[in-house]
């Protein structure tokens, strides 16, 4: 940000250059990085300017992106201000210079003393006094942490020691970090005790095509480009993966790469791309898509909710019933086909009854993405799925059934088609093997039955992003305000006699001792005892891949504040004091389990895990090969990357894989893909009494503007102004009849919690169907939601229903936002 | 829906002395004799622009105009209400640049939904409320054109910018 609103300092032509991928969303866009001393301004002339571009005239459109947004003044630890400017880059194959909403404001976010946002960020490690905080160091830090940790792992065992735990890449992951920390619990503290990001479990959210042999994530952002069919099932992607949507679906939806899809594919007949949105609201995405296709190239299925399962089971069927499948492939590279059938077959009439949708437009569904075409070729239909299956009526069926479908008419593998989740964050995992089963243990629900004594919590925040979550919430805050008053009788006591106090508090009072490790003090911070900061992207190299497994470097530019440290930094810290400490115990076995832990730079982290797998047993997304990709050469690939897995690097370049499957090679021990009968199984007995007993189906999920639990836009004047707190679209009708209106507060609430919403009234949304922001700060939609999972542990954020009532205006927030409509049409 | 360039506005109005320099303050006067990038300045030296009279507006009719010079291209709409920053009797004249902060492209005035919208990337603005984006992926609001209403000869000026105009180092090239 920039104290001018009306002028902005340019970079001069000899400004620093170095490169960023978004730290948001799973596209990861490329950016580019001008810093320069705060004293100086490039000139307005072409060639006085690093962006090259001549300002002494108005700029044509589509030429760049320069907001204020993307500009702002920072103080490296020298006290030499600078200052930056973020903009994207046009040379990146995957945004082609779009900025979305959120990584147009990356320079905001970064740390600078002169913004309130830079104000909230973490500076210095800080501790719970039992009535206050009190800023202090790492050695202390790291001596608490550590000899609490050794002293419940010598006594009670590692089934003792929690963590909540990221498990992505862009800000606050990458591979630098997940390696360090999986180094440190799963081979150091051999814990199984660990739930990931928004989820109570230790999981993956695609376990199901996994175990069909396909990776989630398996083509290239291009085959949206020549595809004839974009199936969208449960996704709005115009808002959660912008320039994917942008820079390439609207293209291909717009008529405009009939070329290309005819030099690719010389023999078929190829058109204007078609799409089929599989959604019980119609979202933006909808509304965009039939502008720029118009609406007879778009097929919006709006069943109802939950019923997914019976709808991909209904076109398999018919399509199988017409022979649009694939029978030489099935045959050939697959196997349990008729054992699925079977058990999955269900006539177009069941179907349309359970899924209340149309015959006619469940027919089309299948025309559109499998008869065969003209020129006698299969459709190229790409499917691509989101939150609606991830947090659906049982993630594990609803993905069996729609790879079931994809993998019978060959709809992987093959350029223009692939089956993927769109995604939310990026991707950036490498660790040792989870040392627990599968299902993973249901962390949440043993913290709430009094289990676990020490809870670390690392750059996620459960308070708004889990299920159950006010009785979650209820039970954390007890449990550590029991620890709370242990340590407010502790003054004085030095960190061996803190740990004897935590210790006893922990182990014979049901205390849990909880720290925390993030950029800001959250919610979940604020209950914590001891927080410590960490860094981010651009204040550390990290690495992560987006969602065409595309991995990019991105590359430290500044200071982070205070004494904040990255988080494999601080994941080395834990263990390195853990192994000194069993060393001074003399304890050589212990002590060797925290041992390899000698790094000064996140580089170090990177080189001991990424590029290990081909050595040790690390479950990867680089694979064997990672070890080709350096910083230096990542560095040098810019924000193109390279695309994983690495084939070689040859003539100065990595060479990386568009897409997986193209030799029908598929990730199992004998290289088919296997069907998975996955049969309806109507509604869980909590969600079905849910229904029952309350007015409103509570969907939820993203808008573009807020990232994630808003931890960076809930200090920025222009999100917060826009959002001051979770919107909920209702029905005109709807609100009427409960006397609401724009701007209103409501409360919503059911047997599990309340929470508190802001009604912005939405004429698409169906009579009895809201849509609430998930995991905003002051209205945590999780409150609501059951505690029934999937049998990975995987929640059903969607099946939830409640009741809503009006609670009030804010007459500060009706001055503040509007209430237009957010369709474009 | 009217289209007053600043020239035809004056030959309409006969006033153009008085309603488009005179009133240009001492300190404006020397700002506009400097380099805005060269200052530094926090305002920049925008011109006092007579843009419409306001009997001439009708609501939710834009009238398109440039301003701060003839390549930044703008609408101004009477909403027959007062709004946020409105000015005239019944403070519901506003007006914008047209130039979309994301990357430039014209954005369209939907009269239906009251809201201004960008057919690259199909952002959305609200006029109603400074320009606040509803949905969109820029990172600003839609530059506001500050206005002011001189009764005495019904006339909306324009007299500043809020906002950076897309393309454009400073609004005052």
């Amino acid at each position: 940000m920039t104290q001018f609103k009306d002028r902005i300092p340019l970079p001069p032509a000899d400004a620093q250059k170095t490169n960023m991928a978004c730290h948001f969303c799973i596209v990861g866009c490329g950016y580019h990085v001008y810093k320069w001393p705060a004293n100086r301004e490039g000139g307005r002339a072409a060639d006085q300017n690093a962006l090259g571009l001549d300002f002494t005239r108005q700029l044509p459109a589509m030429q760049l992106t320069m907001t204020p947004a993307m500009v702002n003044q920072i103080k490296d630890h020298d006290g030499t201000e600078h200052n930056i400017m973020i903009l994207p880059d046009k040379e990146c194959s995957v945004n082609q210079g779009l900025s979305s909403t959120r990584g147009g404001q990356m320079a905001s976010v970064m740390y600078s003393e002169k913004t309130p946002i830079g104000e909230r960020r973490l500076k210095y490690p800080l501790m719970y006094t039992g009535d206050d905080w009190v800023e202090t160091n790492w050695e202390r830090s790291m001596a608490l942490y550590a000899g609490l940790t050794q002293r419940i792992l010598d006594n009670d065992g590692a089934d003792q020691l929690f963590f909540n735990l990221f498990d992505h890449g862009g800000a606050g992951g990458g591979f630098e970090n997940t390696w360090a920390t999986g180094k440190l619990i799963f081979t150091g503290l051999q814990t199984k005790m660990v739930r990931i990001h928004n989820r109570p479990a230790y999981n993956s959210e695609c376990h199901a095509s996994r175990d069909m042999g396909i990776g989630e994530l398996n083509n290239s952002y291009e085959d949206a480009e020549v595809c004839d069919v974009i199936f969208s099932i449960g996704g709005n992607s115009y808002e959660t993966q912008s320039n994917w949507f942008l820079a390439h679906w609207e293209p291909n939806l717009r008529g405009a790469n009939i070329d290309k899809k005819q030099e690719w594919f010389p023999d078929e007949a190829v058109g204007k791309g078609k799409v089929i949105l599989v959604d019980p609201r119609r979202t933006p995405t909808v509304a965009i898509c039939e502008t720029v296709a118009g609406k007879e190239n778009v097929l919006h299925l709006a069943l109802q909710p939950g019923t997914d399962t019976a709808l991909f089971n209904g076109l398999l069927t018919y399509v199988v019933d017409q022979g649009w499948h694939d029978q030489a492939f099935i045959d050939e590279h697959t196997s349990g086909f008729e054992e699925m059938l079977a058990a999955n077959r269900m006539e177009l009439d069941e179907c349309s009854r359970i899924t209340g949708l149309d015959r006619a437009d469940i027919i089309k569904a299948a025309e559109w993405a499998y008869k065969p075409k003209a020129s006698g070729h299969a459709p190229r239909t790409m499917h691509a799925y989101e939150k609606g299956v991830i947090w659906g009526n049982d993630n594990y069926r609803i993905q069996s059934a729609i790879v079931n479908l994809v993998v019978a008419t060959h709809n992987v593998g093959r350029r223009g088609t692939g089956v993927v989740r769109m995604g939310g964050h990026q991707e950036g995992y490498t660790r040792p093997p989870y040392p627990g089963g599968r299902p993973a243990p249901y962390i949440d629900q043993e913290l709430i039955k009094g289990n676990g004594m020490m809870l670390t919590v690392w750059a996620c925040n459960a308070f708004q992003t889990t299920i159950n979550a006010e009785t979650y919430r209820q039970v954390i805050k007890r449990r550590a305000n029991i620890v709370n008053q242990a340590l407010a009788e502790a003054r004085g006591a030095t960190t061996e006699e803190l740990i004897d106090i935590v210790y006893d508090a922990v182990k014979n009072k049901g205390g849990l001792f909880i720290v925390d490790i993030d950029l800001y003090r959250t919610k979940f911070a604020e209950y914590s005892h001891l927080v410590l900061p960490a860094t981010h992207p651009g204040e550390m190299n990290l690495t992560s891949m987006n969602g065409e497994r595309r991995l990019r470097l991105s590359e430290r530019f500044m200071d982070p504040p205070g004494i904040a440290r990255p988080d494999c930094l601080i994941a080395a810290d834990m263990a390195n004091a853990l192994k000194a400490r069993y060393e001074v115990a003399g304890n050589t076995a212990m002590a060797e389990r925290f041992a390899g832990f000698d790094w000064t730079t996140e580089e170090d982290a990177f080189n001991d895990g990424f590029r290990m797998a081909h050595e040790k047993e690390i479950d990867s997304q680089g694979g064997p090969t990672g070890h080709l990709a350096t910083y230096e050469r990542l560095s040098k690939a810019g924000n193109n990357g390279v695309q994983l897995p690495i084939k070689e690097y040859s003539d100065g370049k990595l060479i990386g894989t568009e897409m997986l499957y193209t030799d029908n090679n598929f990730s199992t021990d004998d290289g088919k893909a296997h069907f998975q009968p996955s049969s309806w199984n109507g509604f869980p007995e909590v969600i079905q009494k849910q229904k029952e007993n309350y007015d409103f189906w509570i969907n939820n999920g993203r808008t573009n503007q807020i990232w994630q639990s808003a931890y960076h836009d809930q200090h920025l004047a222009f999100r917060k102004g826009r959002y001051p707190m979770a919107p909920i679209e209702i029905h005109p009708d709807d609100a009427k009849a409960l006397g609401i209106t724009n701007g209103d507060i409501v409360e919503i609430y059911n047997d599990y919690g309340a929470t508190n919403a802001m009604a912005y009234l939405e004429a698409d949304l169906r009579r009895g169907h809201v849509f609430m922001m998930f995991g905003f700060p002051n209205g945590v939609q999780g409150d609501l939601v059951s505690e029934w999972t999937d049998p990975n542990h995987i929640p059903y954020y969607k099946g939830t229903w409640a009741n809503l009532r009006r609670i009030g205006a804010n007459p500060a927030y009706l001055r503040e936002v509007s209430f237009k409509r957010r369709r474009y049409s | 829906m009217s289209r007053l360039s600043r020239r035809n506005f004056l030959k309409l109005t006969g006033s153009s002395a008085a309603v488009g320099t005179l009133s240009l303050s001492p300190i404006a006067k020397a700002q506009q004799d400097q380099s805005p990038a060269a200052t530094g300045s926090t305002t920049l030296p925008y011109p006092r622009e007579a843009i419409a009279k306001l009997g001439d507006v009708a609501v939710n009719q834009p009238v398109y105009f440039n301003y701060p010079d003839n390549r930044s291209p703008c609408v101004m709409i009477r909403k027959g209400r007062n709004v946020k920053g409105g000015v005239g009797p019944d403070g519901d004249v506003v007006a914008y640049s047209t130039q979309c902060t994301h990357m430039g492209c014209p954005v369209n005035y939907d009269h239906e939904a009251e809201t201004f919208k960008c057919p690259c990337h199909y952002s959305i603005f609200d006029p109603d409320n400074a320009g606040q984006m509803v949905i969109g992926h820029a990172t600003e609001s839609l530059p506001r054109i500050i206005l002011e209403y001189d009764e005495a000869e019904d006339a909306l000026l324009a007299v500043s910018v809020d906002g950076l105009i897309y393309g454009r180092q400073a609004n005052i090239i």
